[in-house]
């Protein structure tokens, strides 16, 4: 049995699930049986491409399965990431509290990069407009007890690119 | 740069997308035929959902339907960032994005004002795509991997302007 390794790295999967889960980050296509188009092109049966779909997610590689919505197309013009230099011995206590307010939809720890990026905890924050957004981050900063840290809402000005990843190696390109 | 003004109003004033695009952003149905398990629940026919489907696409509405995949639990997803000058920021852009590895890539409000992620199958390869980077544009680009990730994605909860009809 495959493991997820402690890295979160799943280790045991093969090439042939990863050019399933490129195929699934693009997109399944709009046909009435896109599951056997997939199978098609990577050469197993629908069978197969169903249960290793079923896998996937089962396994947690796949977080969620089904129809992707892009934000500013359905009028969340404004896209923010808030970020704060928060102790390391206190991350995960405030992330737990950020986490639970339904407009931020995405929290992570990353690295700071002193001396130009002082930040390591980073939320993504979608609205319908910037005052509401700027609004929804004083929340946050109250409710949270942030307001002793340092900060920065970094909106998003213009969009060059947004599409599904790609995993497989480079060497194998998907058909 | 994608910006499609606004061409949606009319799509997202129908009831039933409005459910298409807020009652499928997970469980997908693993069936044989997931788009007829769609329509039975909508009350309409297959070729209706797939119709739909289509359009909401095309006007940018939907991105995809398809798979949201967990950083870091295949290959190697990191965020990266840079300083670019103004006036060169257009064909950093570019270049960024002319990279297939590159899934993401905005302009924001900072000094710091590119930012994308580079999605590959391991951490080498992610490495090599941004030192080429960094070599082709001469600028340091800061790496930002993931360390910790605390959000569980339920998907999107759409918060309609106007009441559902």
């Amino acid at each position: 049995m495959n493991r997820l390794r402690d890295d979160g790295v799943f280790a045991g999967l093969g090439e042939v699930h990863r050019r399933l889960l490129d195929l699934l980050a693009a997109g399944l296509p709009l046909t009435p049986r896109p599951y056997r188009d997939l199978a098609a092109t990577l050469g197993v049966s629908e069978d197969e491409v169903i249960d290793g779909v079923a896998a996937l997610r089962e396994l947690g590689v796949i977080k969620r399965f089904g129809v992707v919505v892009r934000h500013h197309e359905l009028g969340y013009r404004a896209n923010a990431m808030a970020v704060w230099d928060i102790p390391d011995d206190e991350v995960a206590t405030v992330a737990e509290r950020l986490r639970a307010f339904p407009f931020v939809t995405l929290c992570y720890r990353r690295p700071r990069r002193p001396p130009v990026w002082p930040y390591n905890l980073f939320c993504m924050i979608h609205g319908r407009d910037r005052a509401r957004v700027e609004g929804q981050v004083g929340t946050l900063i109250d409710v949270c007890g942030l307001d002793g840290y340092g900060h920065a809402v970094l909106f998003s000005r213009r969009r060059f690119k947004q599409r599904g990843a790609r995993y497989a190696r480079a060497a194998e390109p998907v058909a | 740069m994608i910006d499609n003004g606004n061409p949606t109003d009319g799509l997202l004033d129908d009831p039933v997308n409005r459910r298409l695009l807020d009652d499928f952003q997970d469980g997908f149905p693993l069936s044989s035929r997931p788009y007829a398990d769609m329509a039975a629940r909508l009350g309409m026919s297959e070729s209706e959902v797939l119709e739909r489907l289509r359009r909401l696409t095309a006007a940018g509405c939907v991105s995809r339907v398809g798979a949201v995949v967990r950083p870091q639990s295949i290959g190697a997803s990191l965020l990266a960032a840079m300083a670019v000058p103004a006036e060169r920021l257009d064909a950093v852009a570019d270049l960024v994005s002319a990279c297939p590895e590159v899934n993401h890539n905005y302009e924001r409000e900072h000094a710091i004002n590119l930012w994308f992620v580079v999605t590959t199958a391991d951490e080498r390869e992610a490495a090599a795509v941004i030192d080429d980077i960094e070599s082709r544009t001469g600028l340091p680009v800061l790496r930002l991997p993931l360390l910790d990730q605390y959000h569980i994605d339920l998907g999107f909860q759409l918060e309609w302007e106007r009441p559902r009809a």
